[in-house]
């Protein structure tokens, strides 16, 4: 039986793939946010996953305005980067699990949450950014990945219950796999951040200290923050810590192994909170 | 028949998890409603084009003949123009789409975010690295306005 054996929480901050693609891992600026990589880096390896769940937001990359859908499971061989301006990031190919991901696609339907598929679609930072956070720079990624994407950026997104029910039904989904397989479930995006506007630069340490302090013991509090909240308190763009919440409804039991939490990167706080299943 | 407008309206009033919907009191935010994503489609749509480096290349090379391939309104086109980033939220724009337009005339989000906000981007990244802009005063417009009066 497969089985979710580790959660992550990370920002996809594109600047950190930026960075760590151009070799500044050590200029002054940087320096602290990837020291502060390195622990989650050495736990990661002894994780050891053979297959990572992440959840993150396309960034009008994959997909754009002619259809927008709330949450979309990868399902093909492989994804390559996409090129966001500058060409694609020089990141390893994402090889994917078709098997499994056919069936967590067809078990989340069936359960009632109906994910749209991708058979074919390229990744963005908010993908292949947690993966540099978590790995470095492999020449291939460790492990297959499953792209699971959920709209943050159109009004309204989906609540913060649905995603963690969301990560409820991918924990029913895993568990009925009968290939024995260890699954780590990233949720990505965020911390406070906000891009647009007059008010761009939003940071609000006080409310992410508080996201974390709270995600694993009490994670039930956290479903009762609503859009107008997360949007207000977080930045309009710190709404995609809803994410987190679908890594956290896939965990039953979390045991916090580490955690790392910087500000600024470019305009963003970065968050870093890794979990290991102990049920 | 019900307009976008109409039914935005409704949807605020008559949310079903009866949640707060008002977002528009959030000062200086833009949020990407239903509204904004059909009024703004075009606009969005030419930015997205920018992905492909073909694109990009012909719109570099005539910039007018490019965006008359996209219908959109005087106001938008001309928001697109000027450069003015703040204008193109207001018509529909929305700020990962408008970004890969500041992408293409090389500048990062720091800069973005200093020209929607009347900073320069060395004022802008200070304020960054002093933790970034502050919750207090930014959170309701409603309170702004009774704290100035």
């Amino acid at each position: 039986m497969a089985r979710i054996v580790a959660g992550v929480g990370c920002s996809h901050i594109p600047s950190i793939g930026a960075a760590a693609d151009n070799g500044k891992e050590q200029d002054p600026y940087y320096k602290p946010l990837f020291d502060g990589y390195g622990p989650a880096r050495d736990w990661m390896k002894n994780v050891n996953p053979d297959v990572i769940i992440l959840v993150y937001n396309d960034h009008a990359s994959a997909f754009s305005v002619e259809l927008i859908n709330t949450f979309v499971l990868g399902v093909a061989d492989q994804f390559e980067p996409h090129d966001e301006g500058y060409g694609p990031r020089k990141v390893p190919t994402v090889i994917g699990h078709a098997d499994l991901s056919a069936h967590i696609l067809e078990s989340l339907i069936l359960d009632e949450f109906d994910m749209a598929l991708a058979n074919e679609m390229t990744v963005d930072h908010g993908l292949t950014v947690p993966l540099t956070v978590m790995f470095d720079k492999p020449d291939a990624w460790p492990c297959q990945v499953i792209p699971l994407c959920v709209n943050v950026i159109k009004y309204p997104q989906p609540t913060g219950n649905r995603c963690f029910n969301l990560g409820r039904a991918l924990r029913r989904a895993v568990e009925s796999y009968p290939e024995d397989l260890k699954v780590a479930v990233f949720g990505t995006g965020g911390m406070s951040h906000q891009l647009q506007g007059e008010r761009a630069g939003l940071i609000n340490q006080e409310f992410d200290k508080k996201f974390i302090d709270t995600l694993a013991d009490n994670p039930e509090a956290l479903l009762k923050i609503d859009h107008v909240e997360y949007m207000r308190d977080a930045g309009s763009e710190g709404i995609e810590l809803i994410m987190w919440l679908v890594m956290r409804g896939a965990m039953q039991s979390p045991r916090e192994a580490y955690r790392f939490y910087h500000v600024p990167m470019s305009n963003t706080a970065a968050g870093l909170i890794c979990y290991e299943e102990t049920h | 028949m019900v307009t976008i407008n109409a039914l935005t309206s409704r949807l605020q009033a008559e949310h079903p998890m009866g949640a707060s919907t008002d977002y528009e009191d959030i000062p200086g935010t833009y949020v990407f409603n239903t509204q904004r994503c059909k009024s703004g489609y075009l606009l969005n749509k030419f930015c997205k084009s920018l992905d492909i480096a073909a694109n990009r290349d012909s719109f570099r090379a005539d910039p007018s003949a490019y965006l008359d391939q996209y219908a959109m309104t005087a106001e938008q086109r001309q928001s697109i123009e000027q450069r003015d980033w703040l204008g193109m939220l207001k018509l529909g724009g929305n700020i990962y789409y408008t970004f890969k337009l500041a992408v293409f005339d090389g500048l990062t989000m720091q800069h973005v975010g200093g020209l929607m906000s009347q900073m320069t981007v060395d004022e802008f990244r200070a304020m960054m690295l002093d933790g970034g802009r502050k919750l207090d005063g930014n959170q309701s417009r409603k309170t702004n306005l009774q704290g100035n009066s």
